[in-house]
């Protein structure tokens, strides 16, 4: 295969699915916040209220448009630079999507045109209703797509047809239920509550320090808060169980994420390069202190874990994965002619499919992701993680007691931390990607076999097309939003 | 439920899909008209506020019908989509832009002003409606493609699927009947557009421009519809043999029709009520004629569907290699996949219930000139 076009495709579809990133968490945040103002007004029956929820769901309109259209361009690029992929794993990955399509992107694209459009036209409670079921839809597509995802980290339920050539279903439930997937659904959601309350904050303490809308931002701040924090909360807890299901299931991840060489019980947890907790990631990989956990050479070489469990050096993982390959084909030549001979090789196969995956690998170190940029990318997510959880903190005790207007410093702090909640969650996401690499999906498919059969140059120029589209959308985006921020909520 | 039913389960279901995005594409063509009618910009914003309640709908269906394609037929999806790269990358952008248009069209700070996006989802309506007609084509006439299931084990380059010329696509352009029925599901959109903008915007002077335009583009419709109809009929198709080989058959699509009575009556239940639709919005002063011209198109256009790929028929035949034609058998998923589907699609009644409601709700009160007026929250 070319190398150059694999790169431009894996190039092309990160760039996606980071642009398209950039739009979700605050389609999933800011469709909860919007979701608890309106319910406010409901219940309070204030107005004010009622102008509070327009404002943001003004802002959460503008953004919504774009993430409708980058989502659609993903799900085409499957198709169109993943094409073996999608013959290889479309009986287990293209259910979900079909499903997200019914269940989820009719809910949200129905009511959120009620929600927008629908002030005069429907009744108060058939309003709310729709705004939570917007809300509600969001999150529901997150979750069919989070499935799909995480059967890429982790692929359970499923087992290779040599007669058809491609991986099948065959639990459904082991699909849905993959603690990856649950995992991950309430990070990803979580973090985009995060999201949603940095920004929702950050634009009100603009207000604040223009002593604007005054009433205005420091109740958009609470709401912001409340979601923010426990949004936080539950991000923090589900990344811990995110180490530990990294630890089980993609160990090479979790080593490329440490930058750890050489590992064993007892493993340190680096902090930054030259500063390291002793057995701390022992502890939070497998929450004992003994815990094994192997580094880049250890899976290069194969070991054995503290429970006695062998993993093999990836080279000879290499040589069965060619054996697998190699029997399939023998297997495919002889079921018509040779009964017998064709159930020897299907046997053979059958031993060494696990490792199938391996066999188009050219080296061993071949299975070594990027580490720098996902050990970086891991402390940049934890780092501002941290921070942007502890400015709700302050954020929201400060509102509470009432002193937060003569803060100056704070609200620029708030104000200056939109752009970081974006990148923390940026940094998430490359960690979650990149750390899988080599593989599409995890030991079964590397990316050299999932691509399409393209030229690089084809591939090349749709990714600079995609490139300029998307700086086009973004600068529109953002100058939109200012505008609109800048002209304010209106409360009178 | 045996195998055999659960691929013709899974076809009707996509076929329907289809069949549903081409009526939904009315939004496609009330965004044409917007751009070529000469009416004052409010007229014209009253027109994109209308299809602008409507195009999620449409979008969400592409979605659907896409996600409902890869998961049942996954063969199709990486043939066609990594094969025709330039058809689905060109159909993919004219809607991403439309998608933002909206928005950003009279937003302040848009940096473009309202034209370029105007611009653009008329561009949409355009080539939306026409390249997507355009792939449909293909169903009948072929593509060019190889499918080898051995290279993923034969040590060459491992990707099963290939397009067997450079044009990756874009050659469907240079195949009359294909394009014949780009045109066709462009002129039929054009006219639903125009029934659709008459019923939903209360404005007599628009009704008035729409009820022309119903007239004429509805007239181009038959004309190239019909058309392309006959040749379908008489034309070669792609026949698959008990044992799964292809062989082209004289007039396989007629015999189709004549071997399935009931696609036979829903194609001319569909024809009759497009008709109907077309009379009524072209020669009375009723508004209700996109109902009776939706209901058609989308009966009109599954009976199109159902003979591509029912009656033992390849629906995306290979004119590189008639052996690598895709046929239900072998392309569909596994047993275990389109049963789990099965019990999902359940849900569907469900989901077009409470789009009617709320369809039904908003479209209680017309788009009028005063709301544009007095309403803040409008496009």
């Amino acid at each position: 295969m070319d190398a150059t076009m694999i790169d431009w495709s894996r190039l092309q579809f990160a760039m996606t699915a980071a642009y398209h990133w950039i739009f979700v968490p605050l389609t999933l945040g800011l469709s909860i916040i919007v979701a608890i103002m309106e319910t406010l007004y409901v219940v309070k029956k204030d107005e004010f209220w009622k102008k509070v929820s327009k404002f943001w769901m003004k802002l959460f309109a503008i953004n919504f448009a774009v993430g409708i259209a980058t989502g659609i361009i993903l799900e085409f690029e499957f198709g169109t630079n993943w094409s073996n992929y999608s013959w290889f794993v479309g009986d287990i990955f293209g259910a979900p999507l079909a499903i997200e399509g019914i269940f989820a992107f009719f809910m949200e694209s129905t009511f959120f045109a009620v929600m927008f459009f629908g002030w005069n036209k429907v009744s108060k409670r058939f309003h709310l209703a729709s705004t939570w079921l917007t809300a509600i839809g969001a999150a529901i597509s997150a979750f069919w797509i989070l499935v799909a995802n995480s059967w890429m980290q982790h692929p359970v339920g499923t087992e290779f047809n040599p007669d058809t050539v491609r991986s099948e279903m065959v639990s459904f439930w082991a699909v849905v239920s993959n603690p990856i997937a649950i995992t991950k659904f309430f990070h990803a959601v979580f973090s985009g509550w995060m999201t949603g309350a940095v920004f929702v904050a950050g634009v009100s303490c603009w207000y604040l320090l223009k002593k604007r809308e005054v009433k205005f931002a420091t109740a958009s701040i609470m709401v912001a808060c409340l979601v923010g924090l426990s949004g936080g909360a539950a991000t923090m807890l589900t990344g811990d169980s995110s180490g530990i299901h990294a630890a089980k299931y993609q160990p090479m991840k979790l080593a490329a994420a440490e930058g750890l060489e050489d590992g064993g019980p007892r493993a340190p947890f680096s902090i930054v390069p030259g500063i390291e907790v002793p057995a701390m990631l022992s502890i939070l990989a497998t929450h004992s202190i003994d815990g094994y956990v192997p580094g880049i050479n250890d899976i290069l070489n194969g070991y054995t874990d503290n429970a006695g469990n062998t993993e093999l050096p990836v080279k000879e993982k290499m040589a069965r994965g060619q054996l697998a390959i190699q029997s399939l084909k023998q297997y495919r030549e002889t079921r018509g002619s040779d009964p017998t001979q064709a159930a020897e090789h299907l046997s053979s196969f059958r031993e060494n499919e696990k490792f199938m995956g391996y066999g188009y690998l050219d080296k061993p170190e071949d299975v070594i992701p990027n580490v720098p940029l996902i050990f970086w990318s891991f402390r940049v997510m934890v780092g501002l993680g941290s921070f942007l959880m502890l400015l709700l903190v302050v954020l929201a005790w400060l509102a509470w007691k009432k002193k937060l207007e003569g803060c100056n410093w704070l609200q620029w702090i708030a104000l200056l931390s939109i752009p970081l909640v974006y990148i923390c969650g940026q940094a998430g996401w490359i960690v979650a990607e990149a750390g899988r690499q080599p593989w599409t999906i995890q030991d079964l498919l590397p990316v050299g076999v999932a691509v399409s059969s393209l030229g690089a140059a084809a591939v090349k120029t749709t990714f600079f097309i995609f490139l300029t589209v998307f700086a086009l959308f973004l600068a529109i985006e953002i100058s939109i939003l200012i505008k609109a921020i800048a002209k304010g909520p209106e409360m009178e | 439920m045996t195998y055999q039913f659960l691929q013709h389960y899974w076809w009707f279901l996509v076929s329907l899909l289809g069949a549903l995005l081409v009526f939904l594409m009315f939004v496609q063509g009330g965004n044409f008209w917007a751009a070529v009618s000469c009416v004052d910009d409010k007229r014209r914003r009253m027109m994109i506020n209308s299809t602008g309640r409507k195009w999620e709908l449409t979008f969400t269906t592409l979605v659907t019908f896409g996600g409902a394609f890869f998961a049942s037929f996954p063969l199709f999806y990486s043939t066609s989509f990594g094969g025709a790269y330039w058809v689905w990358i060109i159909i993919l952008f004219t809607f991403v832009f439309q998608a933002v248009s909206y928005e950003f069209q009279n937003k302040k700070g848009n940096l473009l002003g309202a034209k370029p996006f105007q611009w653009f989802l008329a561009v949409n309506g355009i080539f939306g409606p026409f390249l997507v007609g355009t792939a449909v084509g293909t169903f009948f006439t072929g593509s060019a493609f190889t499918v080898d299931k051995s290279a993923i084990y034969a040590g060459g380059t491992p990707v099963i699927s290939s397009w067997a010329n450079g044009w990756h696509g874009l050659e469907a352009l240079a195949q009359p009947w294909a394009v014949l029925l780009g045109v066709s599901v462009f002129l039929l959109a054009a006219m639903l557009g125009a029934l659709y903008i008459m019923n939903n915007v209360d404005d007599e002077e628009l009704r008035a421009k729409m009820h022309v335009r119903t007239l004429w583009s509805g007239v181009a419709f038959v004309a190239a519809f019909v058309t392309w109809l006959i040749h379908l009929l008489l034309c070669k198709g792609y026949a698959v043999g008990s044992d799964g080989t292809v062989s082209l058959e004289s007039m396989k699509y007629l015999h189709n029709l004549l071997e399935m009575p009931v696609v036979l009556v829903v194609l001319l239940a569909g024809v009759v009520l497009v008709l109907l639709g077309w009379f009524k919005g072209a020669f009375t002063s009723s508004v209700k004629g996109i109902w009776a011209a939706g209901a058609g198109t989308v009966l009109a256009v599954l009976a199109v569907l159902l003979i591509a790929g029912y009656n033992g028929t390849a629906y995306y035949p290979s004119s590189a290699d008639l052996q690598s034609s895709l046929t239900l058998a072998n392309s569909c998923s596994s047993p275990f996949t389109l049963k789990a589907m099965f019990w999902a699609s359940l849900a569907i009644p469900f989901v077009v219930a409470y789009i009617a409601f709320a369809w039904h709700a908003m479209d209680r009160k017309k788009i009028t000139g005063e709301e544009m007026d007095a309403e803040d929250i409008k496009y």
